[in-house]
């Protein structure tokens, strides 16, 4: 397990409106934001299992997540409010690779959580791409100012320019895309997942043709290696 | 009273420090050849639940024995090897193979597989032979007579009994179709407990065998009812997902909840329900 410690309570300090997304911001206490690409799994208020969330944020004190509502336990995480205390673990998984020389961030709809910390652990200004499905959903793009931005039925596929070390994260087409465009890609997956740290065999992918956990082997994987995508996220 | 994980709840080898904090390591189910387990998606979340269509995924007898095993040692766990198979020579092949664990779970009640598995006591009566291991039935509950498989696996040598297995179960999407690739699948977490306490109860009396409850435990309360009604140790599943500390946490609270009880240890709470006051209110 790559996470030092067990789940820890923090206290939420803020709760924004990003288009239909929310920003949640806790109290960082003595939790490691980790690697950009990393997750954290997220307690969800009411319900039995706790639901996984890369680092959108890490200001010094402080952890943020971006949180899009597709089922019961995002809408209960979507639903805590400033003062709420909620227990989060991590960070876990694998991030991205920073040692790259011209970083091009590609994000889709929620995809987009984890470029800010990325975009700040790599420093400088990489491009950054991103699509949304509507003018509404593209509110988020408020997280990286000057990135380029792309509205359905436009892709943002097609803003990738050759000659980039492509960093990506989205909905399985898009990850799919990218990868028959930049082989040498990296990507940040998402599969249903109860624990984060290996222990329910629920996330698995086909990697290197046999099915590997996403939560060990990834969430960001080499788009060379993934044959068959994760289905969609626990709702 | 010891704390386990249920098989397959839990990867010691990607998560020591989790192992390390319980009294007995019980590894994921080893069949006779390797398996993938089922396509994705492999689980979901229900009301007090959640399902699960692993299926049973291992990476088979010989590498489980020559490059598992030897790292699990290595972390200083107590270790119990759960065994799986098709027949009951699968099993008891394994068993004979088996040394220096603490002991054997033979898991004759995974959901997520489709092979017709010989009848428990058959299996029991193998692996009987094959070992002097400790040898623990893991039985399901879906079957209208628990107590009856009981017995018969007491009969056929078994050791103790591990109570329970998921159920199997259905969980739908929002356009009606199963959340799960397999379609059914295991259902496991605090929805179990009741039927795993009255399994317990029943198979007790029936048996007096050793027996590991579990079954939605998610605290120390919890914990201290399966002793009540009859279980020596318990294992702790699903609420190792949300929670890597519980095994440490449901300990501590174990102690509070005895208290809370006024009972000295756990095993007093069987004796106290058991006692002729309260006799009538418990199962069996």
């Amino acid at each position: 397990m790559q996470s030092s410690g067990w789940p820890s309570r923090h206290r939420v300090t803020a709760s924004e409106r990003l288009g239909p997304y929310t920003l949640l911001r806790l109290e960082r206490g003595g939790v490691e934001p980790g690697v950009p690409g990393q997750f954290f799994m997220l307690e969800a208020p009411g319900r039995l299992l706790p639901r996984p969330f890369s680092v959108c944020l890490a200001p010094p004190g402080e952890l943020a997540f971006l949180v899009d509502v597709v089922g019961p336990g995002t809408e209960a995480i979507a639903s805590v409010e400033r003062g709420d205390e909620l227990a989060i673990f991590g960070p876990l998984g694998n991030g991205y690779r920073l040692d790259v020389e011209r970083p091009l961030l590609v994000g889709g709809g929620i995809g987009i959580a984890p470029l800010p910390y990325l975009t700040e652990q790599l420093g400088g200004s990489p491009p950054v791409v991103l699509g949304f499905r509507s003018g509404k959903h593209a509110e988020a793009a408020a997280l990286l100012p000057g990135a380029e931005v792309v509205v359905d039925p436009v892709l943002v596929t097609e803003l990738i320019e050759p000659g980039f070390d492509v960093m990506a994260c989205g909905p399985e087409p898009m990850l799919r895309a990218v990868a028959a465009m930049c082989p040498e890609a990296q990507l940040a997956w998402e599969a249903p997942m109860a624990c984060g740290y290996g222990a329910c065999y629920g996330c698995v992918v086909e990697i290197d043709g046999a099915l590997k956990r996403l939560c060990l082997e990834g969430p960001v994987l080499d788009a060379a290696g993934v044959h068959t995508a994760p289905e969609k996220a626990v709702a | 009273m010891r704390i386990l994980n249920a098989s397959g709840c839990l990867d010691a080898l990607a998560a020591p420090e989790v192992a390390r904090e319980l009294d007995a390591f019980v590894t994921k189910t080893v069949t006779p050849l390797p398996r993938e387990g089922s396509a994705p998606p492999r689980i979901a979340e229900t009301a007090q639940g959640m399902l699960n269509a692993i299926g049973l995924a291992n990476p088979g007898r010989e590498r489980f024995l020559g490059e598992h095993l030897p790292r699990l040692h290595e972390l200083g766990v107590s270790l119990w090897v759960s065994v799986g198979g098709f027949c009951a020579d699968d099993y008891a092949e394994t068993c004979s193979r088996l040394a220096d664990i603490e002991a054997i779970e033979l898991n004759l009640s995974c959901p997520n597989v489709d092979e017709a598995a010989h009848s428990a006591a058959e299996i029991v009566s193998a692996c009987r032979r094959a070992t002097e291991l400790p040898l623990y039935a893991k039985l399901s509950a879906a079957h209208p007579d628990v107590a009856d498989v009981a017995r018969a696996v007491a009969a056929a040598g078994a050791d103790g009994l591990s109570l329970i297995n998921t159920l199997r179960a259905v969980a739908l999407d929002k356009e009606l179709r199963p959340v799960l690739a397999r379609g059914s699948g295991g259902l496991s977490g605090p929805a179990l407990k009741p039927i795993a306490l009255y399994a317990v109860g029943v198979c007790q009396e029936a048996t007096g065998l050793p027996i590991v409850g579990m079954g939605g435990i998610q605290n120390g309360r919890d914990a201290l009812e399966f002793a009540a009604c009859g279980a020596r140790d318990v294992a702790l599943g699903t609420v190792l997902f949300a929670d890597p500390g519980a095994p440490a946490r449901v300990r501590a609270e174990l102690a509070t909840a005895c208290a809370d009880a006024a009972v000295a240890t756990p095993d007093d709470a069987r004796t106290l329900a058991k006692s002729p006051e309260t006799e009538r209110k418990v199962p069996a």
